[in-house]
């Protein structure tokens, strides 16, 4: 794992200074709110409809065990006991107050974390597949690029009053685990035809109020030429993007109005420019970088336990198969640690259980963890004749459900429960029916299906692309859910379709109770997943479920 | 003839707690929604919102929300009030919890 350098460390400790004194001087009067906002923004912290949040960045999603325990600690010393794990590999804090806010930093900065751009218009946390380094499909780790742009975006004087926020993410996996099309800029990690490691470079994708997929800029970017190449894109857009019109100001917009042949003609003229810039000093600092991710030493045991547990106990084996990926090393497998209990917030993590978790990472995972976009935690290097302790340990605080992927395996963005931007609430809709379908014990028939839920058009929670997304709105002064199916957020990225008009709170779970029988009656075999069946069958089937057929006779008359 | 006013309270985040606090007929902050003053004037309203705003030192974006007054004190008339009210639906926290 990456650990902070002298510099990283005095520049971390600064700003914590500087913020510690920023917030003295909203308390006694010297700034105002409208001084102090872009200031608390820059280091994380919100003002939420109850209380202010803290938004603390998890670095392409991965945690030691200390880190996890500090975050434990945080959790317990200055807010109610428990962290909110995002679709951006985050955690929040939901309850800190304001004059806490500066020990809560200092305390984040002994385990080397802060909450530096996790907000405001600069470029935010850079996000990775959260099996980086571990799955079996993996061409290389995407981790160190993700480091190496962290500290190039990380206080940039260029690029710190953005037209708007900027979102990266990265993959180094043909399988597409961290949305990259969804984002401002995602990076693929590919080889050319000579075989030298480089990047895909898609631009302009995003969802929100105006989902678009991203584009390919580049097809193939040489290794060496990533950051002037970024630097270039970045400040194209910084002076073209539109700062007249916030819905309007995203590089997807700037994309769509310009063409993607005209920014990319723009980005090569910047980039011939800028790269003479670059000496060479990034290069011997992604090497540096590069080190400090070498793969941990795998041992080669048995995995007679893992079998034998397998063999004999039905839970362990219902946990194995729906929880465990595909490891690059023998005898080794990708936990995942559902933050999904039946009824649970999605992404909830108690201290208690956080503790449990950074024990296991500790003693058995090489001390990793990772936070999936997915708002559930991995533990990415575990030996398989471990698993049955692994399970048994996390059985014991209520984090071994069997769910990953699966109906219940839910994404939920806080909604109107939390956020100040939410026009109805998620978390309910979330725990509502995750526990009717564990109620109805359709959960595995159903089989892989994403639900994505968002509480606002801004789709923190991802809703467009989901199997099924549902999207809750304010109709009146009362709360409404529209549902869009066939959304898809891997490398087959695609925007979910609208079924048509929305409904109540009361009658959301029916319908999607609608949606999954039709799907169940739809598909040709047990083996056809829900996205599949959409594709083949479209939306007609679906629609007649939830509407009935007088409403579509109505519309055609 | 003008629309009909519908009567309002004024509402902010406290600076410090961060919490939903309401402006009372005496230009305290109360925690409770109960001790709010409901305004019916719609002059007097917007004065007092002027005025609640440049309070800056104590609260953070002050707004005028709408309530329903009735026998028990002013009740919000939209969801997103009534949360702010109340707190959270997920866990007991937040006002729902201090009123215990």
């Amino acid at each position: 794992m990456y650990r902070y350098t002298d510099f990283d460390a005095a520049f971390v400790a600064e700003r914590n200074t500087q913020f510690r004194a920023q917030v003295e001087r909203r308390i006694d009067g010297s700034l105002t709110e409208d001084e102090f906002k872009p200031l608390r923004l820059m280091n994380g912290l919100y003002l939420q409809l109850h209380a202010y949040m803290l938004r603390v960045a998890i670095p392409y999603g991965t945690l030691n065990s200390a880190q996890m325990r500090q975050l434990a600690y945080i959790a317990e010393r200055w807010d109610k006991g428990y962290g909110h794990f995002t679709t951006r590999q985050n955690i929040q804090f939901n309850w800190p107050t304001l004059r806490d806010v500066p020990d809560m930093l200092d305390a984040l900065a002994e385990v080397q974390m802060h909450a530096i751009q996790t907000s405001g218009n600069t470029i935010r946390n850079v996000t990775a597949d959260h099996f980086a380094g571990a799955a079996a499909d993996e061409i290389a780790d995407p981790r160190p690029v993700a480091e190496l742009i962290r500290q190039w975006s990380t206080d940039h004087p260029e690029f710190q009053f953005l037209p708007r926020k900027f979102k990266i993410a990265v993959t180094g996996s043909p399988n597409d685990r961290a949305v990259t099309k969804a984002h401002d800029i995602g990076l693929r990690m590919v080889r050319n035809e000579a075989g030298e490691p480089g990047f895909e470079v898609i631009v302009g994708g995003g969802l929100g109020r105006t989902p678009m997929i991203g584009k390919i800029v580049r097809d193939f970017l040489p290794e060496s030429d990533l950051l002037p190449y970024l630097e270039a894109v970045v400040s194209v857009w910084n002076l073209l993007g539109r700062r007249d019109n916030k819905y309007k100001s995203r590089i997807k917009i700037t994309v769509h109005e310009h063409g993607i042949d005209d920014i990319r003609a723009r980005v090569e003229e910047r980039f011939a420019l800028l790269r003479s810039a670059f000496t060479g000093v990034d290069q011997q600092l992604y090497a540096q970088i590069k080190s400090d991710f070498e793969p941990p030493a795998f041992n080669n045991r048995d995995v007679a336990p893992f079998d034998q547990a397998y063999a004999n106990d039905p839970v362990f084996r219902s946990w194995a198969d729906t929880n465990l990926s595909a490891h690059r090393a023998p005898g080794h497998a990708i936990a995942q640690i559902s933050l999904k209990a039946h009824g649970a917030t999605p992404g909830d993590a108690s201290a208690d259980q956080m503790r449990v978790m950074a024990d296991l990472a500790e003693r058995y995972g090489h001390d990793e963890l990772r936070i999936s976009h997915e708002q559930n935690v991995v533990l990415p290097h575990v030996h398989k004749a471990d698993l049955p302790a692994i399970h048994a340990a996390l059985k014991a605080v209520d984090l071994a459900t069997a769910n990953i992927g699966k109906i219940s395996d839910i994404i939920a963005c806080p909604g109107m429960d939390y956020c100040a931007l939410a026009t109805a609430r998620s978390i309910p809709i979330a725990q509502e029916i995750a526990t009717r379908f564990d109620q109805l014990k359709l959960e595995h028939e159903v089989g892989d299906l994403k639900i994505k839920i968002s509480g606002c058009i801004n789709a923190c929670g991802h809703h467009h692309v989901g199997h099924i997304g549902i999207l809750g709105l304010d109709r009146a002064g009362v709360e409404n859910y529209q549902i869009t199916l066939g959304g898809d957020h891997t490398e087959n990225a695609a925007v979910g379709q609208r079924t048509g008009p929305g409904f109540s709170a009361d009658e959301i779970v029916p319908a999607i109770e609608r949606i999954v029988d039709t799907y169940l009656s739809e598909r040709d075999s047990a083996d056809e997943p829900f996205i599949d069946t959409f594709r083949r069958v479209g939306m007609t089937p679906f629609k007649t479920a939830l509407y009935g057929e007088s409403e579509k006779k109505q519309k055609a008359a | 003839m003008p629309a009909i006013f519908t009567p309002k309270v004024i509402t902010a985040n406290a600076l410090l707690e961060g919490d939903v606090v309401y402006l009372t007929q005496d230009d305290t902050w109360s925690r409770n929604l109960k001790d709010a003053d409901v305004l019916t004037d719609e002059a007097d309203a917007q004065i007092r919102l002027i005025d609640a705003s440049a309070r800056s030192s104590e609260v953070v974006g002050v707004y005028l929300a709408d309530v329903s007054p009735d026998a028990k004190g002013p009740t919000p008339t939209h969801f997103r009030e009534a949360f702010r009210m109340r707190g959270p639906s997920n866990y007991p926290h937040g006002k729902q919890s201090e009123a215990l």
